[in-house]
This record gives C-alpha cells, sequence and structure tokens, in this order.
C-alpha cells in the first residue's frame, strides 16, 4: 500500500496460502500494521489513536444505549431517565458517550492543529486532508444529532436555532428547513429522522476513516520534520523508519490510556461539567431558555456565526450589492461554513514550500495566535451577544479567515526558511543520539 | 513532554471553560455548602436523606411530584437504604395510585413512582439539583464549577432559605414572595432604577416560604433549623436526580487506579522498546 519501500507479507503455512490466494487479507492487516513509519513523530501525532478509540467508544456504547432509549417526543426524556436509573450500568454507559463525544472533539481539533503546524496538508497529502476535513464535518452533524435525542430543553431549542440557519439561505430556505425536519417546527418528525440520521453517520465516518488512513498510508506519514522520508532503496527507507508496530502501537497506547485516566476521571467524578444544566428540563415549546447554548465543541463557529451583525460593514456591502438577498442571517451562516470549509482549502492557500512549521520563523507566531483566537472564539461563543464580546467576535472571525486567505499566501512568499535537517534520521539523530556502529549520512 | 503536557492541560481547561457558561441571570450570591457527597470521595449520607425524605414527604410533596424516582429506590444502597419493608410501609401509607381495574385509588406499592406534581406550577423535583447549577463564571470561564461542582444543591438551599422581607421600593400587592436567590421571577418596575438596573436582588417566586425553624420533627432528634432541614431537603433531592451517584464514582475510581497501572506498564514496555534506538536518553 505504502510507495516506502518495505518488507512485504509471503504466506507461509499451507492454509494461508490458501486464505491469501482467495483473499489476501492477512497481507492486507500486515502491511497496514508493519507500515514504515518516520521515527521522529512527537507526542502530537498521538491523536490519530485516540480519535479511533472514540469512534469505537461512541458507537458501542450508542448501540447499548439504543437498546433501551425511545424516540419519541413524550418519551425520549423518560426513557434517558430510565436508562440513568434501571438499566444496570447505564448511568455510566449515558455518560461514556456523552463526554466521549468532548473527548472526540477535544482530540479532533489537536489532531487538525497538529496538521495545520507541521503542514501536514501540503501535496501530496491533500486527499487525506480533505477526508479529514469531511470527517469532521460529519462528526459536527452526528454530534449535533446526538444532542438533540435526550430531547432536554437545549436539545430542542438547540435544534430549533441550528435549522433556522438553513432557513436563512435566500428562496430555498423555508423548503429546506421544512425538509430537514420533517415539519414546520422540531417536533417528534424531527426527533426521529435526526436518531436514524445520528446511527447512521459513525458508520460513514467509519467508512471515511478507513479512507483517510488509506490515502496516509500511501503517501506515508508526515513527520515533524516535515522532510520525506527517503524512498530510493527498502535500506535506505529503514534507516528513517520504524515499523508501525511494535513501535508506535505501544507508544499510541501509553499515550492513549493516559489520556483515558483524565476521561475517566472526567466520567466518574464530574460527568456533567462539560453539559448544560438546562438539558435536565425537559423539552418545552412554550418555554425559551434564559441563554441558548450550544456544546462546547461547536462554540468557535457559532461565535463567527453571531459576529457578522447587520451592523458590520461587509454584511451592509454585501447586502446592497445583491440587492438584499444576503441577509445579515445568511452572511453569518455563510460565514460559518466558510470558516470551516477554509480549512479543507488550506493545501492551495498555503504557498510555502516548507511543510514543518518548526523551520518557518514568522509562520509560527501566526499559527499560535491562530490557535489563541481559536479558544478565544470559543469562549466568545458562550457570552451573550451584546458589547464588547460583539466587537471581539468580529475582530476574532476576521483574524481566522485572514489567516488563511491572506497569511498563508504571503508568508510563503516572503519568509525565509530557517536551515532544515536533511533526513529524518538527522532530525532523530541531532535528539536521541545515533546508534553506535551506524554511518552518518 | 513537561511542557507539551501543561500546554495540553491549559488547552484542556480553556475548552473545558467555552461548556460551562452563565445561565439564569443575577441571582443573589449562592453559598458553597460543604455536602457529604461533594468531591472524588464524597459519599451520601444516609441520615440525612432520610431526614431529607422526611421534609420531602411532609412539606414538598403537597405541591411537588417526582415522577422519574421509582418508590423502590428508597431502599437501595447508597442511597436513603431503608428496608424493603420499611420501603412498603412508605410507599402505602403516603401515596395512591389510580387502579384501573377496580376504578379506585389504591395505596402505592415499591415498584410505583413518586407521583406527579398536585400544582401544575410546581416543578417537577426529580432532577431539580441537576437542572439548576448554583455557580457560574467567573466570566464564563466554568472554573467555579470546576472548583465547587455544579451547585445544584446549593441552589435549592439558597432558594429555600432566600425569603426575606420584601424591599421598600414594592408595592405591597406585587404577586409572589420576595426571594433573594430567585432570578427568573417577577420583579416590580418601582425597584428599578433610571439606569435600568435592578435595585435589590433576586426577584419574586410564586412558592410560598415552604419551610420555618422547627417545622418538620426528626425522629433522631436532628437540628430542624431551617438552614439544617433545607440542606437536608437538598441532600435528598440531590441523591433524587443522580441516584447513582457513588456507583459511578466507585468505577471512576477503579476506572483510574486500573488505568494508571496500565499507563505505567505501558511506559516502561515503551521505554525498553525503544531504548536500542535512543542512545542519547540511555
Amino acid at each position: 500500500m505504502s510507495g516506502i519501500p518495505h518488507d512485504h507479507y509471503e504466506p507461509k503455512t499451507r492454509i494461508e496460502k490458501w486464505l491469501d490466494s482467495r483473499l489476501p487479507v492477512v497481507g492486507l492487516l500486515y502491511g497496514t500494521l508493519m507500515i514504515p513509519t518516520p521515527k521522529n513523530l512527537n507526542w502530537w501525532w498521538i491523536w490519530g489513536i485516540v480519535l479511533a478509540f472514540c469512534l469505537v467508544l461512541q458507537i458501542v456504547t450508542g448501540i447499548v444505549l439504543v437498546m433501551h432509549y425511545t424516540p419519541h417526543v413524550d418519551l425520549a426524556f423518560a426513557s434517558i431517565e430510565h436508562i440513568m436509573r434501571d438499566v444496570n450500568g447505564g448511568h455510566f454507559l449515558r455518560y461514556l458517550h456523552m463526554n466521549g463525544a468532548s473527548l472526540f472533539f477535544f482530540a479532533v481539533y489537536i489532531h487538525i492543529f497538529r496538521g495545520l503546524y507541521y503542514g501536514s496538508y501540503k501535496s501530496p497529502r491533500e486527499v487525506t486532508w480533505i477526508v479529514g476535513m469531511l470527517i469532521y464535518i460529519l462528526m459536527m452533524a452526528t454530534g449535533f444529532m446526538g444532542y438533540v435525542l435526550p430531547w432536554g430543553q437545549m436539545s430542542f431549542w438547540g435544534a430549533t436555532v441550528i435549522t433556522g440557519l438553513f432557513g436563512a439561505i435566500p428562496f430555498i430556505g423555508e423548503g429546506l428547513q421544512t425538509f430537514l425536519l420533517g415539519g414546520p417546527a422540531v417536533d417528534n418528525a424531527t426527533l426521529n429522522r435526526f436518531f436514524s440520521l445520528h446511527y447512521l453517520l459513525p458508520f460513514v465516518i467509519a467508512a471515511l476513516v478507513v479512507v483517510h488512513i488509506w490515502a496516509f498510508h500511501t503517501t506515508g506519514n508526515n513527520n515533524p520534520a516535515g522532510v520525506e522520508v527517503r524512498k530510493g532503496s527498502k535500506a535506505e527507507a529503514e534507516k528513517d523508519t520504524l515499523p508501525f508496530w511494535p513501535y508506535f502501537v505501544i507508544k499510541d497506547l501509553f499515550a492513549l490510556v493516559v489520556i483515558l485516566i483524565l476521561f475517566w476521571a472526567v466520567v466518574g467524578f464530574m460527568p456533567n461539567y462539560l453539559g448544560h444544566p438546562d438539558n435536565y428540563i425537559e423539552a418545552n415549546p412554550l418555554v425559551t431558555p434564559a441563554h441558548i447554548v450550544p456544546e462546547w465543541y461547536y462554540l468557535p463557529f457559532y461565535a463567527i456565526l453571531r459576529a457578522f451583525t447587520s451592523e458590520v460593514w461587509v454584511v451592509m456591502f454585501a447586502s446592497w450589492i445583491t440587492g438584499g438577498i444576503v441577509t445579515a442571517k445568511f452572511f453569518g451562516v455563510l460565514a460559518m461554513f466558510g470558516a470551516i470549509i477554509i480549512i479543507a482549502l488550506a493545501p492551495w492557500l498555503d504557498t510555502s514550500r516548507i511543510r514543518s512549521g518548526r523551520f518557518r520563523p514568522m509562520f509560527k507566531w501566526y499559527f499560535w495566535l491562530l490557535v489563541i483566537d481559536f479558544i478565544a472564539l470559543m469562549w466568545l461563543g458562550a457570552m451573550p451577544a451584546e458589547e464588547p464580546y460583539a466587537t471581539w467576535s468580529l475582530i476574532a472571525a476576521a483574524y481566522w479567515f485572514a489567516y488563511f486567505l491572506v497569511i498563508l499566501p504571503i508568508l510563503g512568499v516572503i519568509e525565509k526558511p530557517l536551515p532544515m535537517p536533511a533526513t529524518i534520521e538527522d532530525d532523530f539523530n541531532a535528539k536521541y543520539g545515533k546508534k553506535a556502529g551506524t554511518p552518518a549520512e | 513532554m513537561l511542557k507539551k503536557l501543561a500546554l495540553s492541560a491549559v488547552t484542556a481547561l480553556a475548552l473545558s471553560a467555552g461548556g460551562v457558561h452563565a445561565a439564569g441571570g443575577e441571582g443573589g450570591h449562592i453559598e458553597n455548602i460543604d455536602f457529604s457527597f461533594d468531591g472524588m470521595f464524597g459519599a451520601y449520607d444516609q441520615f440525612q436523606l432520610q431526614r431529607g425524605l422526611k421534609v420531602y414527604t411532609e412539606v414538598c410533596s403537597a405541591c411537588h411530584g417526582m415522577t422519574y424516582v421509582p418508590l423502590r429506590t428508597l431502599g437501595d444502597e447508597g442511597g436513603p437504604h431503608f428496608s424493603a419493608a420499611e420501603v412498603r410501609a412508605y410507599a402505602a401509607e403516603n401515596f395512591t395510585v389510580y387502579d384501573p381495574e377496580t376504578d379506585e385509588d389504591v395505596p402505592a406499592k415499591p415498584v410505583d413512582h413518586f407521583p406527579a406534581s398536585n400544582d401544575e406550577n410546581a416543578p417537577d423535583l426529580s432532577l431539580m439539583a441537576k437542572k439548576r447549577a448554583g455557580f457560574h463564571g467567573p466570566s464564563g470561564s466554568g472554573i467555579n464549577q470546576l472548583l465547587k461542582g455544579m451547585g445544584g444543591p446549593e441552589y435549592i438551599v439558597a432558594i429555600l432559605t432566600g425569603y426575606h422581607e420584601a424591599p421598600d421600593c414594592a408595592p405591597e400587592d406585587f404577586d409572589g414572595y420576595y426571594n433573594v436567590a430567585f432570578a427568573p421571577g417577577g420583579y416590580p418596575e418601582e425597584c428599578v432604577d433610571d439606569h435600568g438596573h435592578r435595585t435589590v436582588p433576586g426577584s419574586w417566586i410564586g412558592m410560598a416560604p415552604p419551610l420555618d425553624d422547627g417545622l418538620v420533627e426528626f425522629d433522631d432528634g436532628h437540628d430542624n433549623s431551617l438552614h439544617h432541614m433545607s440542606e437536608d431537603a437538598a441532600a435528598f433531592l440531590m441523591w433524587a436526580a443522580e441516584p447513582k451517584m457513588m456507583a459511578r464514582k466507585r468505577t471512576g475510581l477503579i476506572g483510574v487506579i486500573m488505568l494508571s497501572i496500565l499507563a505505567c506498564l505501558l511506559y516502561l514496555t515503551n521505554k525498553r522498546l525503544w531504548a536500542p534506538h535512543k542512545p542519547k536518553k540511555h
């Protein structure tokens, strides 16, 4: 599968040969597990495993929860309480699933920012990047629909607000919103279709994860130095790499277990910390909560959505030039989706040929500012829509777009990169020393 | 590595901060109470829950219901932990359920749930301790909830003990009862100043002051001042909202210990595995 030269699986026993000539599944597993992996990968490269674990955790706990959950507006809330009170271990399963979503997003954000810092999106890994962004968007959809299922106040009003965004699309919006909801408002039809899709999408994600892995197993992993593995011969490649099993499997498992200690502590000791108390009130279409706030992992993009009010000059301009077709609300929706899609376009917006941020003295500053910007947006998304938060949101949203549309293209032209190691082996040896008897390059 | 861990921790804190925000508006200040079930090792006090049930039965249940709580769970370990006979007697003495076969109300059995609210304005109390957060902020950071907990039971105590003489600015006949801890209630315009700011904390709540010093006599002779009774009721409602808390904390603790051991083993395995490739470190 990989373009890096390495040993391939040879069936030895009779049964292996028999199976291999019919279905080369053992060879496929062998190739996947033994893939040559850059030996200089640092600890930022462990989040992929955490994400794979999250997907399995959510699917397994989710399947069991479904056995006890009832997707009906009159029964959904009560069935969650049934899980919490009557089902053996149900309270823990549900808290695992609830907080598992948070771990999932926590991991995916670090994973994405890792990719942004080390230029993992750059050629030849654009497809890996795009597939990754598709997975992320599906995660957002899945998480959102899952949050509706307990049928609490935030479930109901969150669904009302978010589907309302589609209603802001000119001409087709209203029809689209009705189609999504299965009626004029959030009701039983909405709950049922969200339940159906919430069950389906994780399996689509699982399939895309396979594609994601397939793509980067074809190109080989990126690495902190950002230089490619030498592919001239097997001997050369082996100086830059170690097989995934056992070296990276054990390393990743260690990191995963450390993260799970924290996760388990959150689930065991403060399972509602990341949730919203209002969701323990059953959905009531007649009572609007004082503040409607999405889950923490949507907040940065929610802040961008709200940043563009009708008083912002770009919005006024867009509204004027389109003859009022682009309303402030629609502009906000475009900005929110644009803020996500723009990440997917990074491979073409970044003009620098240097992959790793380590060797980009100016880029580094802008990157860390982007991280701070993201955290600031997250905080602003939870604040009420009033001054000074509105102005701050606008500034933070502006930086988000400027980073991708202005800074990345310009930096590649004006920045003078730092000296880089010639090979992964050099990079690794500079830190860990070279093995006795290995000649220097 | 340490630097990176610290960085991750800061990120984690920042991320979690966003999720917890201020809801409910400007209530009065809510005191943190040192409940027996606070913290990682905290456990319900069985006798406090029993006292709280008595307050609930004699006072709260006149209006409020608790439909999600099955009566049988009063016998559960990690709860009030009554004997089976006591639960049967309690159910039969205090509540009736409608039997469609005989078309009459019959004494409740342990399999039945607590009844629903009698008064449509009285909210169900099953989840009250979880659907209100006593602590917020500061500035939407969620740090207070991290340090003190969500504050559901503290909020209940604050409401039960928050009744005061109505301030002078309010008209005599203003609807409801003045409560300094209750934010979302009615508020007389006379108490709003020229800048639109409220001049007194809290608002007017529909519920008449339910408790008073010495209102409920405890069998064990425990202090039945207003504050003590409120704490007992709040503790009981916390159990009603989160009956599996003790089991959850136990699972949490066992999991953390087991995972820590596994992490040590994996750390050593990993170190040994990589040692031949990292001569500088060994």
